[in-house]
């Protein structure tokens, strides 16, 4: 197929290594010389963003915990000290906490892009599942990690959240009794969800690592949908996509800086503020932004393991992905059908997240759970619909033959 | 998209060459700053924090302190002995010539100019870091007994295995019956 | 194009996120004018002090402020031996040399000390009522300092047909419109070394300003940092598309 260059060298240290452990030649293999499609666009980038998130997070987070005390009485107290004694441990603390919807805003993108271009489908299901379990690491890690700073937020989402295990049959009660190592959330839980949000980072970076070991096994997609045909259809890694994705690195900082320093507590929610009371409900109990759709589809059904297998359901679906669009043309460039529910889709998306965020009253739960439904329904009914019925426009005989040829604007 | 002042196609004059270079070289140079300039902080946290840095300093009232009697104040985690010398105490000091010292300090390095009956020191032992006693040893100082050195009445290493002299921390006098350590 | 309806779904998500903030909680809070707004605000120092005097002679009596520290007032312009002095005015649990409990007079490292010993006692001295620790309301608040303006200005007469709850007063900003904590601000209440006036309006926007402070002392580093940084990062950024135009040329040409 396309064969990128076998690496070579002169020099004798790097034979020596090599002959001994292969590290050099892995490295050269995925970042300098792996052969990328030259027609890639500006949505590639968010994978190498979502990496370089990952870095930030375990970085910055280190840290914290040199400075962070995880027992109920001390937390709160140990965040604010960081906040204010620390040398930059405002900064740290800011570059964490925004890092974390940093680290979501670039994984949707990604994720969407997936979505739009059909890189879930043969031969890439597996890397999708990866990518989908990567997901449901981050997911996990954010939970916990808004627990720490122990705020009124973190203790009552905590609460809420922990409290949906007990919908399981029979064992439910004794499930969330297990989780809390007590009878409500409390200290055992603060330090149990402390060790754990340390340790999944680290399952995430190995489960990167297969995700991307899945993605250099059948190379990268494209905005074209077809398959890489052979070395014209490429360019190599570096420099092209190495200062391509600088760039874009460059950018996506840019953004995050204005977070950091100019808006830092816009996408937290005040009560956080607040030292967590387990006598004082917030008016309002709301997740992080990044799991607002989720919490909408929870909510949406009266029944409380209803909710919760809707809500796990609506990640579980995305592993069905695969076959649930069974359409042989991958990018949504050529499937005009296609294109308007994933459009559709996405509002719905932000619809959802918007209707997780207000209170469950009135308007709001219709919307909700029209929303909920057409989410299953996308995937369930309008997906394989469309896959039976689309005809695809024509695709291109090659990528080569694409941007080389024409104006190469996919 | 092709507003090129160049030719869009490559060219291998030495003109272009030089002008790619500069720009490569600008770019990875400004990316080593930023790296710097980020990596800087991630250090720097792990120095002292404000309310540490906050109790590095402590004032002492010596005014209890009568002649010929001491105490012991913590300082940065560390005892700080502080003792009211008598005139005989201060005359055996003065009295040592430095060849006899293994650590040849003369009492008045040791002391502040005008308040030699103040001796202020920090009461580790140099050998190993035991606290010794006060008015022990063979030498009308401190006496350590985890490994037997002596110190004079200037807190001098006189016998026994340690090798310097107690030392004496960084204060000044904000009043004849005040001082701040640190 | 699809950027432009990525870009546009993504403000879609944001504004509909503020706005779902503002809708829930229903009191329109007035925004106001601080010093400390913008990529460039700064504390006004003057400012600071005179809303440490009205913290200190007015809130203090009921609220806590658990995580400043006397030697923090450096900062908003109080000089060593200040700072010293006010620590001193304050008495701190101690123990004698006979392990009886004792107290000595407090110093720059202290916290500042709190009215009450405990959340009991400032409940039963309250009505029942707990007067927040307010190092961090500016914060803990949604609208901020816009909104403690609101509150300390918000006091009014009890509105036609409004029922209000025995002990409790009215006030425009507060959600639910009753409020446990009695008017604390008045006309000439406090005099300001300064000279300044203290109407109600000037102590509320003093005081607003000297709690965000507290909440955020690191502000100005804050943005003084972010700007250089932003800057730096343009720069990068020029510089780093050019590399990558550059190289592109290679590729497709253009």
């Amino acid at each position: 197929m396309s064969s990128s260059t076998p690496f070579q060298t002169n020099s004798k240290v790097v034979k020596w290594i090599e002959s001994r452990l292969p590290i050099i030649s892995t490295i050269d293999g995925a970042l300098v010389s792996y052969p990328a499609p030259r027609n890639l666009n500006y949505w590639w980038n968010f994978g190498s963003l979502a990496g370089f998130m990952l870095v930030a997070q375990i970085v910055t987070g280190i840290i914290l915990v040199m400075h962070y005390t995880p027992h109920v009485t001390l937390a709160f107290a140990s965040v604010e000290h960081i906040m204010r004694d620390v040398n930059y441990g405002w900064l740290i603390r800011y570059a964490h906490a925004n890092g974390a919807s940093m680290f979501f805003i670039v994984v949707y993108i990604h994720i969407i892009r997936g979505l739009y271009y059909g890189s879930y489908k043969a031969p890439r299901e597996l890397l999708w599942w990866l990518g989908i379990v990567i997901f449901l690491l981050m997911m996990a890690t954010a939970f916990m990690g808004y627990v720490l700073p122990w705020g009124q937020m973190s203790f009552w989402g905590a609460t809420v959240i922990t409290n949906l295990f007990g919908a399981v049959p029979y064992v439910g009660g004794d499930i969330v009794t297990l989780l809390w190592g007590g009878f409500s959330v409390d200290n055992p839980t603060l330090n149990r969800f402390f060790s754990l949000h340390y340790l999944l980072p680290f399952l995430i970076v190995a489960v990167v690592f297969l995700h991307l070991w899945a993605l250099h096994t059948s190379k990268s997609n494209n905005p074209l949908g077809i398959d890489i045909k052979g070395d014209q259809d490429t360019v190599p890694f570096h420099p092209y996509y190495t200062a391509k994705d600088a760039f874009g690195l460059c950018v996506f900082l840019m953004f995050f800086a204005y977070w950091v320093f100019f808006n830092p507590n816009y996408l937290g929610h005040p009560d956080n503020y607040i030292e967590a009371n387990p006598l004082v409900t917030p008016a309002h109990i709301v997740p992080e932004w990044y799991f607002l759709p989720f919490y909408a589809i929870l909510r949406a059904v009266p029944d409380k393991l209803g909710g919760v297998l809707a809500m796990g359901g609506a990640i579980v679906i995305l592993f069905f992905l695969p076959y649930l669009d069974f359409s042989k043309v991958r990018s949504a460039k050529f499937r005009p059908v296609y294109k308007m529910a994933f459009w559709i889709f996405v509002v719905n998306g932000v619809i959802l997240g918007y209707i997780g965020a207000m209170p469950a009253e009135g308007i709001y739960i219709t919307v909700g759970r029209i929303a909920s439904i057409y989410y299953f329904a996308h995937f369930f009914i309008i997906v394989p619909l469309i896959a039976w019925y689309e005809k695809p426009l024509p695709v291109p005989e090659s990528i080569a033959k694409a941007v080389l040829g024409n104006d190469a604007k996919a | 998209m092709a507003t090129s002042s160049s030719a869009g196609h490559e060219e291998h004059g030495s003109g272009q060459a030089t002008r790619r270079d500069f720009l490569i070289v600008a770019t990875c140079g400004l990316g080593a700053v930023a790296a710097g300039a980020t990596v800087w902080p991630l250090i720097d946290q792990m120095n002292p924090a404000a309310d540490v840095l906050a109790l590095s300093s402590t004032e002492v009232d010596l005014s209890p302190i009568a002649e010929g009697q001491g105490i012991t104040v913590m300082w940065r985690g560390k005892p700080v002995f502080i003792r009211h010398r008598t005139a005989k105490e201060i005359e055996e000091a003065e009295a040592v010539p430095l060849s006899e010292l293994r650590d040849p300090q003369t009492d008045a390095q040791r002391v502040k100019e005008g308040k030699k009956q103040w001796l202020i020191m920090v009461g580790i032992c140099t050998h190993l870091g035991c606290v010794p006693l006060g008015q022990q040893g063979d030498y009308d100082g401190w006496f350590c007994p985890c490994h037997g050195s002596h110190y004079d009445s200037s807190g001098r290493i006189r016998k026994g295995p340690a090798p310097l002299n107690l030392a004496i921390p960084e204060y000044q006098f904000l009043s004849d019956t005040k001082i701040k350590i640190g | 194009m699809r950027a432009m309806k990525i870009g546009a779904a993504a403000l879609l998500a944001l504004g509909l996120g503020a706005g779902a903030a503002a809708a829930s909680e229903a009191v329109h809070i007035e925004k106001q004018d601080w010093s400390f707004n913008g990529a460039f605000g700064t504390f006004d120092r003057a400012s600071l002090q005179r809303g440490y005097q009205v913290y200190k002679e007015v809130c203090a009596s009921c609220h806590s402020m658990k995580f400043i520290s006397f030697r923090n007032l450096r900062d908003i312009g109080f000089s060593e031996a200040e700072v010293k002095a006010l620590a001193a005015q304050y008495e701190y649990p101690a123990l004698d040399d006979t392990g009886e409990a004792t107290t000595r007079k407090g110093t720059p490292a202290d916290r500042f000390h709190a009215p009450f010993a405990n959340e009991l006692a400032a409940r039963a001295s309250n009505g029942g009522a707990l007067p927040p620790d307010l190092s961090l309301i500016a914060k803990a608040r949604v609208g901020g300092p816009d909104y403690i303006y609101a509150l300390l200005t918000g006091y009014h007469e009890v509105p036609a047909g409004f029922t209000l709850n025995a002990g409790m007063n009215y006030n425009a900003a507060f959600p639910g419109h009753q409020i446990a904590m009695a008017k604390p601000l008045n006309d000439d209440q406090v005099t300001f070394a300064d000279g300044t006036k203290a109407t109600t309006a000037q102590m509320a926007h003093d005081v607003a300003t000297f709690l965000m402070w507290t909440a955020e002392p690191k502000l100005e580093d804050r943005k003084r940092a972010g700007v250089k940084v932003m800057g730096f990062l343009a720069i990068l950024t020029i510089f780093s598309f050019l590399t990558y135009r550059r190289v592109r040329k290679k590729v497709q040409g253009h």
